[in-house]
């Protein structure tokens, strides 16, 4: 029961992370295509500013519960994932240090170069994130003490990369909506177009996963054992169409709260389909690892069970909070402002 | 032996922003106080000057302290494997007690100077102070347990979570803490006495920068002498908890009763002796490391030696550790007397200026001694280094370790020079 209950933080944690950063990424995967100017450069940056570090630390918390609760799946994980997510750290770590570093000086030659470090710094979190948990669904080739049987190329492989091309799509359109909120002008006009366009890309994308799901994956199964999961999948649909909905009436608010749905929901509707594995093994069923076989101790368990119902709600109202107080769009008086980005 | 290199790496860096981050951020936050109750618009400036520097430098301590959570999955499988149950739950809740709280509240703090009253634009800032801190604790209790395992049973085979309370209070994490926090405060401070004494040599901005600079005299010097006597509790726990690393530290070879304290010591690792002993203090050792002149230090020779740390490394980075803090609190003493007219005292000033480093050497060393110390282990007793490790292939490790010394190399240099450029350009001027 505990595993369980453990099994879904652990997906929600991850599903939050994902619709935090996912707009930081998109947007800075869809800056060098959509900025015509520095100042419009700069908009990008200061509409993320506040938040990005806070979004990030979601990523850093799922992978710390992944730890707590599942250590094994967590060693196991981590280490048949090494390559990719050394990348992903890198990039994290780039993205980071061009956000706070690329606006404190004037050179071009500097702006520019923290400008492609954004670019990468987004892009390749977006893509692996999805590559890692397409393959995950899929399985991987683990054996029986967790070693792990490939390589890169093994996880990019032709499902694996379209988990990564739907992950990037959908934070595509879910930061370029966020920067129609943020921006003003031209830029905004811009970004709703933008966003807009890439639906339909998405809308492809999406559906082509869900079938390819079928035939690559045995998410499936536990829709038909447990028939009341398909609620997950029409929540998703419709925040999907709904995005449309609202991308076309103009409420960018409604519409940036749907795409988020839709990337909870994407994320959900794999993890449901997971239960009760957390990384399964393309070798043998038997090799998998389960909320059953890598749980911690029912004390720790129990512990940190107090800790995250306690403190996340906690967390979510302060960044509520945080997401209110800098609610306004970025003006010019923002950017001339000394600590802008 | 790649990952242990690569995880060295991770680590040092990682902690050349921690603990300026940790200090300067409590005395940004007195700052503002400052500002909020006097509405004296020059502590406004001071807050808003040292925070620039303060958030340079905090981007990269956060961005290097992810690389160190994850390269416990993904180099030290085992490790995770075999500890994961407290291990693992000491970093979720840091994470999700402290690490948001001070990612969130500083986002805020950047941007609110106008969205936000005074007194709430204040709270921010010690919001970040705090959590800083705090998660620190969480840190140090995780790597406590690794020098000193408590509260848990080994059942299932692996280590279980037996007594929360008892891994979270355990003495040696609070005395680690303490040692931990004093040096990262005594570092901020000698940061900012060294770009204070920069501009005071060139005569721009002095109160602004007298000012700057009597407060974190101030800050420093109560944290220098405490840490002489937290240092040395925290020694006396380490003797305690890891009798080797001690011997090590200490290039005491055979255990002795009262134990004398060289001042000139040259370990010789081979013949497992020391080729120079000089000027020895009698029963000092012992009085210092069990409170009782005649108390005993167990020496290396007590131990096979597979089982002892590296002596060299551990005797000379504590030696040098030690010397340096006695060195810093001197320092400190001076700078805090004459922090009145310190702009007359042009030789003190350079000295500010030349000592900002020096600090930064010595909180280094201590994480040698700490985790060099600790060897053959990774968890004092209970399980080996060389088992720890993931079964990742040695070119996949090797070719990241190069791209984080490249990566690294390039972020250091890069926030080095931005935060040396604002430090020098000095504060906006008064509108």
């Amino acid at each position: 029961m505990l595993e369980t209950i453990w099994f879904v933080l652990w997906g929600v944690l991850w599903a939050v992370y994902f619709m935090l950063d996912g707009f930081d990424l998109g947007l800075g995967t869809l800056a060098p295509f959509i900025a015509s100017n520095d100042v419009d450069r700069r908009v990008i940056y200061n509409s993320m500013g506040p938040f990005w570090d806070g979004n990030e630390v979601w990523l850093i918390t799922a992978g710390g519960v992944t730890f707590a609760a599942f250590p094994t799946t967590y060693a196991v994980m981590f280490s048949a994932l090494y390559t990719p997510l050394l990348l992903l750290l890198f990039a994290l770590i780039v993205r980071g240090v061009s956000l706070e570093f690329r606006s404190k000086l004037e050179a071009q030659g500097w702006r520019k170069l923290w400008d492609v470090c954004h670019f990468l710094g987004s892009f390749v979190p977006a893509l692996l994130l999805g590559v890692a948990f397409a393959n995950i669904f899929k399985g991987i080739p683990i054996d029986g003490e967790g070693i792990f049987h490939g390589n890169l190329l093994t996880l990019l492989n032709p499902y694996g990369l379209l988990g990564g091309i739907l992950f990037v799509l959908l934070f595509l359109v879910h930061g370029a909506l966020w920067l129609a909120i943020k921006a003003e002008g031209p830029l905004e006009e811009r970004a709703a177009r933008a966003a807009g366009t890439i639906w339909w890309v998405l809308l492809a994308v999406a559906a082509l996963f869900l079938i390819a799901s079928w035939f690559a994956t045995d998410l499936y199964k536990n829709y038909f054992t447990y028939p009341a999961l398909w609620i997950i999948v029409l929540i998703t649909l419709a925040a999907l169409v709904g995005t449309r909905v609202f991308i076309t009436t103009g409420a960018r608010w409604k519409a940036w709260f749907s795409s988020g749905v839709t990337i909870v929901g994407a994320t959900l509707f794999g993890v449901a389909g997971l239960y009760p594995n957390l990384f399964p093994s393309s070798m043998d069923p038997a090799y998998s690892l389960t909320v059953f076989n890598s749980s911690s101790s029912p004390l720790t368990l129990k512990i940190m069970l107090v800790v995250a119902l306690t403190f996340v709600p906690i967390v979510a109202a302060y960044q509520v909070w945080s997401y209110y107080t800098f609610r306004h769009k970025v003006t010019e008086s923002d950017l001339a402002s000394e600590e802008a980005y | 032996m790649l990952s242990r290199l690569q995880f060295a790496v991770a680590t040092y860096f990682h902690f050349l922003f921690v603990p300026l981050t940790l200090g300067l951020s409590i005395l940004v936050a007195i700052m503002e106080t400052r500002y909020v109750q006097t509405s004296e618009h020059e502590y406004k400036r001071m807050a808003k000057f040292w925070g620039k520097l303060l958030v340079i430098n905090f981007v990269l301590g956060v961005v290097t302290g992810i690389t160190l959570e994850f390269q416990f999955g993904t180099n030290w499988s085992r490790y995770s494997k075999y500890v994961g149950d407290i291990f693992g739950s000491l970093l979720a809740i840091e994470a999700t007690v402290a690490f948001f709280l001070e990612s969130t509240f500083l986002g805020v703090w950047i941007f609110g100077w106008k969205k936000l009253s005074p007194k709430a634009h204040a709270v921010c800032i010690w919001l970040v102070a705090g959590a800083s801190n705090f998660s620190a604790y969480w840190i140090l209790v995780a790597n406590s347990w690794m020098q000193h395992p408590v509260g848990y049973v080994i059942r299932n085979g692996r280590a279980e979570l037996d007594n929360f309370l008892a891994v979270v209070t355990q003495p040696y994490a609070v005395f680690m803490f303490l040692h931990t926090v004093s040096g990262a405060y005594i570092l901020a401070g000698f940061f900012v006495m060294g770009i204070c004494a920069y501009h005071l040599l060139r005569n721009r901005e002095v109160q602004f920068f007298k000012k700057s600079f009597a407060m974190a005299a101030t800050f420093t010097v109560i944290f220098a002498l405490a840490q002489i006597v937290i240092g040395d509790f925290h020694g006396r726990e380490m003797a305690k908890a890891q009798p080797t690393k001690a011997a090590a530290a200490e290039s005491v070879w055979n255990t002795t009763k009262g134990a004398p304290m060289y001042l000139l010591v040259i370990p010789d690792e081979e013949n497992e002796r020391n080729s120079v002993e000089l000027f020895g203090i009698p029963k000092l050792l012992s009085l210092v490391a069990t409170g009782d002149k005649d108390g005993e230090y167990k020496g290396l020779k007590e131990w096979p030696k597979e089982e002892r740390p590296p002596v060299a490394a551990t005797f000379w980075s504590f030696r040098l550790m030690v010397g340096l803090g006695f060195l810093l609190a001197l320092i400190s003493v001076i700078a805090w007397l004459k922090r009145h007219k310190v702009e007359n005292s042009r030789q003190l000033l350079r000295l500010m200026m030349f000592a900002i480093p020096l600090p930064y050497l010595a909180s280094e060393l201590g994480w040698t001694v700490t985790e060099i110390g600790r060897q053959p282990w990774i968890v004092y007793g209970m399980m080996k280094t060389s088992d720890a490790a993931s079964s990742v292939s040695g070119a996949q490790v090797g070719i990241s370790l190069t791209a984080f010394v490249i990566l690294y190399t390039l972020l250091g240099i890069g926030c080095f020079y931005l935060i040396a450029k604002f430090a020098r350009k000095g504060p906006e001027p008064v509108q």
